[in-house]
């Protein structure tokens, strides 16, 4: 199943909103780009159309840099984004075992969606909290010292 | 205030009972002399040198104390805390060694001890720019304007011999002599928060413990430059750091500390946040810039240095994190005291992101010129459960690994360079016997490939191949000559990419296969890995003193371990997974991947 991406006349003037902000500063398609991907939760073709005509980039640069980049996407993410620290330390302290887990609980890799389009699966590189490897986070919410009964537990919680 | 003495006391398991009433002891001293604002005594975890416990270890200076007992405390107390004169009888025989060596009168002694990073960090309370402004903040931002020309703010800094942090270690003050002398309309400071390397976030720690002093430190540069605007790059992934940068930055504006005519001396500077999007090729300075611009993150060629033409094409400078948060002290307290600490070539401090299998992983700001052995063993904590030292790897993907032998090597810039590693932005992983270095190896690679921009085939293509080989290496389909091609193609892509990801991509390859060759050979030879890491070269096997605890076969991810409660346990390999779970939780540490112990049984078995 796909999700769908949710593309409103009110997100899509919030998203001019913050364009007229971006364009009074250099260098204004990095921040339109946040800010689109904030509101739509990823940047399909359609939305790159848009900040195209309004800051007079072409489609084809806003389309290289909106692919270059890890934190953007095109095609819409799941409801609850589990990312996993694959970052040295963690990677030292064993995340691969939780990265593990939450791949056979979910039955998606890395980078893939659930077909409910409730979980998407991602692994991190360090997030700073490498005291409390292994590390992970439910839509940016940090788990530390995980372990695999604490992802089982977890991902129980918000299959509800 | 922070205590002006730690007294922290090993409650590890092998000292725990003679920690107490040693604690007591040095309570009452305190109380006795009426201390208690000044020094504190608290039980820790443990210090991993449990055969001699147990410890007392006294801040500032790291002073360990090994084998005390309660009848000790008094002379302790007496002597060290109250004239600050070590008991040398008592002291810990490494560190016994290291005092001789050094300097020590007790003025330097102290300095050399001091927190200058992250003074703040932990003490200061970072939403409020007025606990900044408590402990000097803006003061030296306030002298630099009213009192020196921007020639004399360069010169200071050259003086103070500051390098850069981010990686490169390239004098400061000279980077900023350029950017001044390059005659432009408009200039540009950066401060370079992308802070990428896998496994270190001693930036993070600045900015969100202390946001103000990077301000201030960008307001100073952009004065000793001709720049009135600066731009903080920072990575998308540490929310709570831009929150508290956003807040610093709108209370410093409030009471003109930024925007225009700060302190009436007609000089006007401003700070925009930029959020990075999850490229560590955007660590890079010039990607960095291309970045800001709203261009794919890719390297530039140098020349042009920034210096000259930069961000939107202006000069621009381009600092670390932990390089501007040096800036404040060096005005407030001067060059020389700054030159003071550290070594000849590398003054100041090193803040350093220790993890891994460390028992205290966590951040912590040495003098340039401590020891590897100083910082893993004595304020690490060494390796937790007993295990052995393999290597210690630092800079990260660009870095390499260093081994027992080389522990007593003093940090600096040139002495981890002339070792085949670097000192990269700080992070410093420790590994154990159950580490295998080919693995390390190829997760680095892995981590480069990812991150390769794409822009020059050796590190595109090179980068890709190598892990190819890594791959083949740790399923065990490798063979003697895939290590010679590893060693070719390191060269080439170190000698021919563009940028510094490709230059150093294969350190950690080079340096692995340099001091643990004999590793690689039992992977391509006798196809085992002696880590027990590589899952096609292991498996994992339940030993006899299992107590049955069903642990394991709960926690086992696919369910492939079975057994009765008090019954030896047994894992089915043809379900394991090998993610090694079950290994890090088994209280006995009944289950092994040893080869020794997995053939063993596998032969039995047949
Ligand atoms: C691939 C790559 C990644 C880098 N990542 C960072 C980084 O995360 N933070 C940083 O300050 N410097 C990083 N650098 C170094 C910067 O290019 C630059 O040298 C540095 O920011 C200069 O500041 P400094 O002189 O204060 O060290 C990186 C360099 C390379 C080649
Ligand atoms: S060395 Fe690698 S990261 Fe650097 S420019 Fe070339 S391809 Fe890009
Ligand atoms: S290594 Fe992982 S998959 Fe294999 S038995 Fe242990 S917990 Fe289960
Ligand atoms: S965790 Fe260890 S002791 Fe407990 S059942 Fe498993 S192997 Fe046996
Ligand atoms: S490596 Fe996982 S948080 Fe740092």
């Amino acid at each position: 199943m796909e999700t769908k991406v949710d593309i409103t006349n009110e997100k899509i003037d919030l998203l001019y909103a913050e364009m007229e902000k971006h364009k009074q500063k250099s260098g204004p398609l990095m921040p339109t780009l946040h800010s689109a991907q904030r509101i739509f939760g990823c940047i399909p073709i359609e939305i790159q159309k848009i900040i195209s005509k309004e800051l007079d980039i072409s489609v084809a640069r806003i389309n290289g840099v909106v692919t270059f980049y890890g934190h953007f996407s095109v095609v819409p993410k799941g409801k609850n984004i589990i990312s996993v620290c694959l970052g040295t330390a963690c990677y030292v302290k064993g995340s691969g075992g939780i990265l593990d887990t939450v791949s056979h609980e979910l039955k998606i890799s890395v980078g893939e969606t659930t077909d409910d389009g409730l979980f998407t699966l991602e692994g991190t590189r360090c997030i700073g909290a490498c005291g409390l490897a292994p590390v992970f986070m439910i839509n940016g919410e940090v788990y530390g010292n995980a372990s695999v009964q604490m992802v089982k537990d977890i991902i129980a919680k918000y299959k509800t | 205030m922070l205590d002006r003495m730690h007294i922290l006391i090993c409650g590890g398991p092998d000292c725990k009972d003679k920690s107490i009433p040693i604690r007591d002891a040095f309570k009452a001293n305190i109380k006795k002399h009426h201390l208690e604002n000044e020094v504190s005594a608290v039980i820790t975890g443990c210090f991993g040198l449990c055969a001699l416990g147990p410890h007392i270890l006294i801040y500032p200076g790291e002073i360990l104390y090994s084998g005390v007992s309660e009848e000790n405390i008094q002379e302790i107390f007496e002597e060290h805390v109250m004239k600050n004169n070590p008991v040398e009888r008592l002291l810990y025989r490494g560190k016994f060694d290291r005092m001789k060596l050094k300097n020590r009168s007790e003025l330097t002694f102290f300095a050399q001890q001091e927190r200058i990073v992250l003074r703040n960090c932990g003490t200061i309370n970072p939403l409020d720019i007025n606990e900044y402004i408590g402990r000097d903040g803006y003061m030296a931002l306030a002298k630099v304007l009213t009192e020196m020309t921007p020639e004399e703010v360069i010169s200071e800094v050259k003086k103070s011999g500051l390098r850069g942090r981010g990686g490169g270690g390239f004098p400061t003050g000279l980077k900023w002599e350029f950017a001044k002398k390059s005659i432009s309309d408009e200039k540009y400071v950066v401060c370079n928060a992308d802070e990428g390397d896998p496994g270190a976030f001693m930036d993070r720690a600045v900015l969100e413990g202390d946001p103000h002093t990077v301000l201030e430190a960008m307001a100073i540069c952009g004065y000793a430059i001709g720049s009135h605007t600066g731009y903080i790059y920072i990575r998308a992934e540490y929310p709570v750091a831009v929150e508290r940068l956003e807040i610093a930055i709108g209370q410093a504006k409030k009471l003109g500390l930024l925007g225009k005519n700060i302190f009436e001396s007609g000089f006007d500077f401003d700070i925009e946040i930029r959020l990075g999007a999850g490229a560590f090729v955007c660590g890079e300075e010039t990607a960095l810039m291309a970045s800001i611009e709203g261009e794919r993150g890719m390297p530039r060629k140098k020349p042009p240095f920034p210096a000259v033409k930069g961000l939107f094409g202006k000069p621009t400078n381009v600092n670390n994190v932990e390089t501007f948060a040096n800036i404040p002290p060096i005005f407030l307290k001067g060059a020389d005291w700054f030159k003071s600490i550290g070594t000849e070539k590398s003054s100041g401090t090193k803040v350093f992101a220790l993890g891994g299998k460390i028992a205290n992983t966590g951040l912590l700001e040495v003098p340039m010129g401590t020891t590897l052995r100083e910082v893993i063993f004595d304020i690490g904590g060494g390796i937790p459960n007993n295990k052995k030292f393999k290597a210690v790897q630092t800079g990260g993907p660009s870095g390499g690994c260093i081994t027992e032998e080389m522990l007593d090597t003093p940090i600096d810039f040139d002495n981890l360079i002339a070792l085949g590693s670097m000192m990269g932005s700080g992070g410093m992983i420790v590994m154990d016997e159950d580490t295998c270095m080919v693995d390390v190896a190829r997760f680095y690679l892995e981590f480069t490939v990812d991150e390769s921009c794409g822009k020059c085939t050796p590190c595109r293509e090179g980068t890709k191949r190598m892990l190819d080989i890594l791959n083949r290496i740790c399923q065990g389909r490798g063979n003697l000559d895939d290590l010679n091609i590893l060693e070719r193609l390191a060269r080439i892509i170190k000698n021919s990419s563009l940028c510094g990801l490709g230059q150093t991509a294969p350190n950690p390859v080079l340096s692995t296969l340099k001091y643990f060759k004999d590793e690689y050979i039992a992977h391509v030879t006798d196809k085992v890995c002696p880590a027990g890491v590589c899952s096609k070269l292991t498996k994992y096997v339940i030993l006899d003193n299992c107590i049955g605890c069903t642990k394991c076969a709960k926690n086992c991810p696919v369910g492939a371990i079975t057994g009765n409660v008090k019954e030896k346990h047994k894992i089915n390999s043809k379900l394991c997974t090998k993610c090694g779970v079950c290994k890090s939780i088994c209280p006995v540490e009944a289950i092994s991947t040893k080869p020794e112990k997995w053939r063993a049984i596998y032969a039995k078995a047949n």
